[in-house]
């Protein structure tokens, strides 16, 4: 079939002649696969083709191997795989040619497709010869085609993992990318194309980075190449060093003086694209030396993995210095421009990770700068003086700081309201806060807040909120963390006098005409809930009042008025804060019985405004309201079997939910809250719920993340419904014990074992739920089947040793409650198992209070078991 | 292969609000599965049972004597509907709720009044509600009432009480309060103390559990006001001497709490789980809105109503131990209704009443009306249907009580019991 045509169409600015092309493309697909991607192939190789309809057959191939969603991509790549050899080996035949062409959107599209076709055939072992035919374009002497070829082995490395490919290619690609590198490469776009290809293929060098001689010769190339007359390549050559600071940390010692020379002179000197990698190398540094750290807790004994060098801690007299700088070209504007990125912003950000990462050693080379700046007429010497101040906060400690702070304290309100620049302003503010936020609290010994200043600081920051947008928005979080500090006050709270005044200026803020912007309004319904959840119990009459007043507003949201999409989307974003508000109150309400007791005159209400809520679509809203909602029912308890036949469909609604699979994961939780809150009323709703988690739960478009949650919801339900559950059963036990043996074969892999651990916490409640659940129950005797099986999954995962504190307290807990609620019937079985002896014992002498307890459980439960 | 993105959030804290919502909701049910759990595998009731002076093996003859009507017909309406619920929610922990529903310390009625009242007993208004145990323990305080059910599970100022930050209270730390909470002001009423931050007063006479209890509340801090550790104010009902002024006190004297009755209790007593007669309850029309049984409806029945036990032999008796025989059923109703041995059964007492000789019941006219409501689990003791018959023809009234600690019979003194009452706070020293 000739596609030329309908390629065209498919352009077409007549939306009618484009929906007839798109639809015949969709039949030839249909009707014959291989012909029809044939014909693609064909049209992209084919020179005397316009250039428009081969770059769409190039991206329609690409569409046809590879989808963002993960089963969907599976069945393409099974689909591919079991296309006829034939066509397949014609398609790679034209792709390949593609690479050799003059046309750069051609070649360019082939480079993409053919990196996809590596992606699922090499992992296979097919198509082997590959990358020696890629190896043998780059040495022609067509410039275009080495340029396509070095793309190409870049595309290829980003697709493929570094394990399907011997050392022998691997060795054999990189010679060609850092030949391509090197200043001996006089055109710039293969040497840029090197620089790219090798930026992905750097991933693949762990055998030539621990040769000395290889890595020598590959650091001088990326060195090389930063200091290229081409600011692309030197940006490229910079992404790379970024690259390597993180990917071979340990490598660096030997090159860190040359690399502090050349990043700190791009620092200075170069365009900004090329600075503010350079920036970041520095900042990648600290994120690796931060981790490190925390990691050996700074006891570095020599027997960790990768050690620290502390280059930070080397490089800091000339380090600081040189981001101090990058402070002071700060851009006008970049406050209110929530895309801005500049050598200011990058600098600042690095001197906090710096801070974070030398601790005590960073102030005194900070101090002075402030001291000198913050006085100064020009707004870019106080700004700069200011965020430099802010920056160092957190990573020293209280005891260096609190003497500074309380000094600067006074000076930055006063600035707060008296500076006439608005930088200046947001930067205080935000000041402010990183002030409340790590030395305010009860982690601190001496506070930097008493009576004497908590007035005028309130006072302060309730001003400022009618500030421009972007500093009241700062002033709002630096309430929240104020709030935050007093979290664990006890009865009595300092900010108890202005509640009302901080709730009144806070809703006051998220009426305000101009509240959208910099997200000021979210940011006043997060204080506000953190205002609410640090609060006491003195001023619970106060937030029983917020509650009719957020009411209203979900209310008037709510009021179906005909909306652009651009305001509906905004209406949304409202809604969803106004159901995250409602659900904190809940919780706050809810905890204390005499003022639950008065909130739920408002129950009825508030459950009919999120029924409303659901009728609206959009993820984040549904969330919101789903979490509030459960709030509420474990608020609410029994009586929420009101609710259950209007709210039910919503539920199920949610667990359907795979794509926004947040809003199952949330959904799923709910239902726990409410199965604990109705007991035995959720049992007419069992058999749509269980239906639908078994569904989930055998799934593969659901994210994995959702199933440990759904097994623990098994054992909420069980325990909810007791002998009720026997319908089940069955089920529920397959699918857990399928998952029981799922997860002693993947255990053992080190990025898997945090799932493992969770999937195994979840099976885990699950059986406990189930076990107390029949307790007592004339039918406990169908459980004693599954008690090898759940015996044998006890003992391995004691044998594994990888589980963690979570996992090792349900574990023996379950092995309590089977012991509990099988008694004698089981004395024998328990005996033989490891999990009686040995774990049990483990359990007993742990240190942790809640392993101890259930440890001390099982063996009351045993001991009764047995002696029977 | 466009440059990399490398913008790091700038002046931004390090997770959203919606995170922290989310991960704060995800803590709430974490926690909230952990109780369900832990009260499931009953961990605090495997503590008391330690304590236990309860042989297992004793009938649970007292378990549903109800000894107050406002509490008899409120829990009869409702649970006649929820039978299967309440049958459902007793596979959970069920020991635990037996457990508790034969702790409390019940009291009889009082038919006639005892010897030596102004000597030998307490006299106090019981507070209207609802009687529980409240049990803390392990860093929480939890209140059941009668049928075992959870009142409220909540932190407390009582030892133990709460999960503070200076972790006090270590697992053998608990209380055993008897309690009554009274709803209009959410306060615990303490009318007794069983167990007191781990040390138990089973065997201390009532004289010296007020004495304990009055010392060591206060001392606690559990009278304060409701606080965040601390969601209900507790507070020692006042105990009078059963003299004139005593019960003229604890009768018409102004307390914080709607009256249900007065309560008397012998001092020298110990707390004696199930039915005692060292307890009693005594109500008029002045001091309990609850006097006369009401029906299911809320209704005053014109006859009386009494719920009995069919024994093998046809015999008809009551839960009390040793059982009390009203009379026997006809064969013909048996084989008719479908009755057998253990049944409970619901009659009228007819225009005959109850006739007594020497004080004993002798004869009773009753009417078989059906089987009683099947939530009953034992039949009435004999101090209650005799009781309510007498409230019904010759209550006995205030001023019989007042008149008896005015005769002087009553006014002689015993030293001996006066060497008890002194010797008791002694025992304060070694504990």
């Amino acid at each position: 079939m000739e596609v030329t045509q309908v390629l065209l169409n498919a352009q077409s600015i007549d939306g009618a002649v484009r929906r007839n092309a798109e639809e015949s493309l969709k039949q030839f697909q249909e009707q014959n696969l291989p012909g029809f991607l044939l014909s693609l192939s064909g049209e992209l190789a084919n020179e005397e083709k316009p250039v428009e309809t081969r770059k769409l057959a190039g991206l329609i191939l690409k569409n046809a191997l590879d989808a963002k969603e993960q089963h969907r991509k599976f069945e393409l790549v099974q689909r591919w795989l079991s296309l006829d050899g034939n066509a397949k080996s014609q398609i790679k035949a034209c792709l390949l040619k593609t690479l050799s062409s003059p046309v750069p959107d051609a070649w360019s599209t082939a480079s993409q497709v053919i990196a996809k076709v590596a992606g699922i055939e090499l992992p296979q072992k097919q198509w082997p010869e590959l990358i020696g035919s890629l190896l043998s374009n780059v040495h022609q002497l067509q410039a275009n085609a080495k340029q396509s070829t070095l793309e190409t082995l870049g595309y290829l490395c980003e697709e493929v993992s570094p394990d399907v490919i011997d050392q022998d290619q691997v060795n054999k690609i990189l010679t060609a990318v850092v030949q391509g590198m090197s200043a001996s490469e006089g055109n710039p776009d293969v040497r840029l194309a090197a620089t790219r290809a090798l930026y992905n293929a750097l991933g693949f060098a762990q055998a030539n980075f621990s040769n000395d001689m290889e890595r020598d010769y590959i650091m001088r190339v990326v060195c090389e190449a930063t200091l290229s007359p081409e600011v692309r390549i030197r940006q490229a050559a910079m992404e790379c060093l970024v690259s390597i600071s993180s990917t071979y940390y340990e490598k660096l010692a030997p090159y860190i003086q040359d690399i502090f020379n050349i990043t700190a002179k791009a620092v200075r000197e170069d365009e900004e694209p090329v600075a503010l990698q350079a920036i970041e190398f520095w900042s990648s540094i600290c994120d690796e030396e931060i981790d490190i750290l925390e990691e050996y807790g700074g006891d570095f004994t020599g027997d960790s993995d990768i050690p620290c060098f502390y280059f930070i801690k080397q490089a800091l007299p000339a380090l600081v210095p040189m981001l101090l700088e990058t402070l002071l070209k700060q851009e006008e504007g970049q406050d209110q421009d929530e895309g801005a990125w500049n050598i200011a912003m990058a600098g600042g950000t690095c001197l906090g990770l710096v801070a974070r990462t030398v601790g005590d050693d960073i102030v005194p080379l900070v101090v002075p700068f402030t001291e000198e700046n913050i006085t100064k007429p020009d707004w870019r010497q106080r700004e700069a003086a200011t965020y430099a101040f802010g920056s160092i906060l957190e990573g020293p400690s209280p005891e260096k700081l609190i003497p500074l702070v309380n000094v600067a304290l006074t000076f930055m309100l006063s600035a707060l309201t008296k500076d006439p620049n608005s930088h200046v302003k947001d930067t205080t503010a935000w000041t402010l806060g990183r002030i409340f936020e790590f030395l305010h609290g009860s982690v601190v010994d001496s506070p930097i807040i008493t009576q004497a200043n908590c007035q005028q600081i309130v006072t302060v920051l309730l001003q400022s909120m009618k500030d421009t947008p972007n500093v009241a928005e700062k002033a709002c979080g630096a309430l929240y963390f104020l709030a935050q500090g007093y979290e664990e006050v006890g009865p009595s709270s300092p900010l108890t006098p202005f509640f009302q005044e901080i709730v009144q200026s806070l809703l006051t803020v998220t009426h305000r005409e101009d509240a959208g912007e910099s997200r000021l309004r979210t940011a006043a319904y997060e204080t506000l809930n953190e205002v609410v959840r640090c609060s006491t119990d003195e001023t619970a009459p106060l937030v029983l009042q917020l509650v009719p007043v957020i009411m209203m507003e979900l209310h008037n949201t709510l009021e179906g008025q005909k909306l652009s999409s651009d305001e509906r989307e905004k209406q949304s974003e409202l809604q969803g804060l106004l159901c995250g508000c409602l659900q904190v109150i809940i919780q706050k309400l809810g905890s204390s019985e005499p003022t639950k007791y008065v909130f739920m005159q408002y129950a009825d209400q508030i459950m009919g405004l999120f029924l409303r809520v659901f009728a609206c679509r959009n993820a984040t809203v549904h969330e919101e309201a789903m979490l509030a909602i459960g709030a509420l029912a474990y608020a609410t308890g029994t009586d929420f079997a009101k609710y259950m036949p209007e709210f039910y469909r919503y539920l199920e609604m949610g667990l359907q939910n795979f794509e926004e699979y947040q809003v199952c994961a949330v959904t799923v939780g709910v239902v726990g809250d409410i199965s604990r809150a109705l007991e035995e009323k959720i049992v007419p709703f069992c058999d749509g719920i269980m239906t639908q988690l078994l569904k989930n739960l055998s799934s593969n478009q659901l994210h994995r993340s959702v199933k440990p949650p759904i097994f623990s919801c098994f054992g909420d339900i069980a325990l909810a419904v007791g002998e009720y559950f026997e319908k089940y059963l069955m089920w529920a036990m397959t699918a857990l014990q399928s998952a029981a043996e799922l997860s002693t074969h993947t255990a053992g892999e080190d990025e898997l074992i945090e799932y493992t651990n969770s999937l195994r916490n979840g099976i885990l409640e699950a059986y406990s739920g189930i076990f107390q659940g029949f307790k007592n129950s004339p039918k406990t005797q169908i459980l004693i089947p599954y008690a090898p099986h759940i015996l044998r999954f006890l003992d391995g995962i004691y044998m594994e040793k990888d589980m963690d504190d979570v996992v090792m307290k349900t574990s023996i807990g379950v092995l309590g409650d089977l012991a509990d609620t099988l008694g004698s019937h089981v004395g024998p079985l328990i005996q033989q198992s490891v999990s009686s002896k040995d774990f049990l014992n483990e359990c007993l002498s742990s240190e942790d209070l809640m392993i101890k307890e259930s440890a001390e459980w099982a063996k009351l439960a045993i001991g009764r078991a047995i002696s029977v | 292969m466009a440059p990399h993105d490398l913008r790091r959030p700038f002046k931004r804290a390090a997770i959203t609000d919606q995170q922290k919502r989310r991960e704060l909701s995800l803590l709430r049910q974490a926690q909230n599965r952990r109780e369900a759990q832990q009260q499931a595998r009953c961990l605090a009731s495997s503590i008391l049972s330690l304590q236990s002076p309860v042989p297992e093996s004793e009938p649970e003859q007292s378990d549903i004597e109800l000894e107050n009507a406002s509490e008899t017909e409120q829990e009869s309406g409702a649970l006649s509907k929820d039978l299967d619920v309440r049958r459902a929610s007793k596979l959970r922990g069920p020991e635990a709720r037996n457990w508790f529903a034969r702790q409390l310390m019940l009291p009889e009625w009082m038919i006639d009044v005892p010897d030596r009242l102004s000597q030998d007993w307490y006299v106090f208004a019981r507070p209207a509600g609802k009687r529980c145990f409240v049990v803390s323990s392990n860093g929480t305080t939890v209140s059941r009432q009668r049928n075992g059910s959870i009142l409220h599970h909540f932190p407390s100022a009582l030892p133990a009480g709460a999960k503070t930050r200076d972790g006090s209270g270590s697992a053998q730390s608990y209380c055993i309060l008897d309690c009554i909470f009274h709803e209009l002001d959410q306060t615990y009423y303490v009318i007794d103390i069983v167990c007191w931050n781990g040390y138990s007063l089973y065997d201390c006479t009532a004289e010296f559990r007020f004495y304990w209890l009055n010392s060591k509340l206060e001392e606690s801090g559990a009278c304060n006001p409701p606080s965040h550790y601390h969601k209900f104010r507790f507070t020692a009902v006042p105990v009078y001497n059963c003299d004139q002024s005593g019960l003229y006190a604890a009768y018409t004297g102004v307390m914080p709490y709607v009256k249900d009755g007065l309560l008397f209790y012998n001092k020298h007593a110990h707390y004696q789980t199930g039915n005692t007669p060292l307890v009693l309850v005594w109500k008029d029309e002045d001091c309990s809105q609850y006097v006369i049984d009401t029906d299911s409806k809320g209704e005053i029945p014109s006859q009386q109503q009494v719920v009995l036990e069919l024994q093998d032999d046809r015999k008809l008796v009551t839960s009390d131990e040793p059982p009390v025989l009203f009379g026997c059923l006809d064969g013909d109703i048996i084989e008719k209704s479908g009755l057998h041995s253990g049944n409970l059964l619901r009659f009228a007492i007819s225009d005959g009443g109850l006739s007594f000789v020497d004080g004993k019941l002798e004869k009773a006219d009753l009417n078989y009306l059906g089987k009683a409501n099947r939530a009953r689990a034992f039949a009435d003791t004999y101090s209650k249907v005799l009781f309510q018959f007498m409230v019904r023809h010759s209550p006995l009234k205030i001023d019989d009580l007042l008149a008896s600690i005015n005769s002087p019979d009553d006014q002689e003194n015993n030293s001996s019991d006066i060497e008890m009452l002194l010797n008791a706070p002694s025992r304060v020293t070694t504990v």
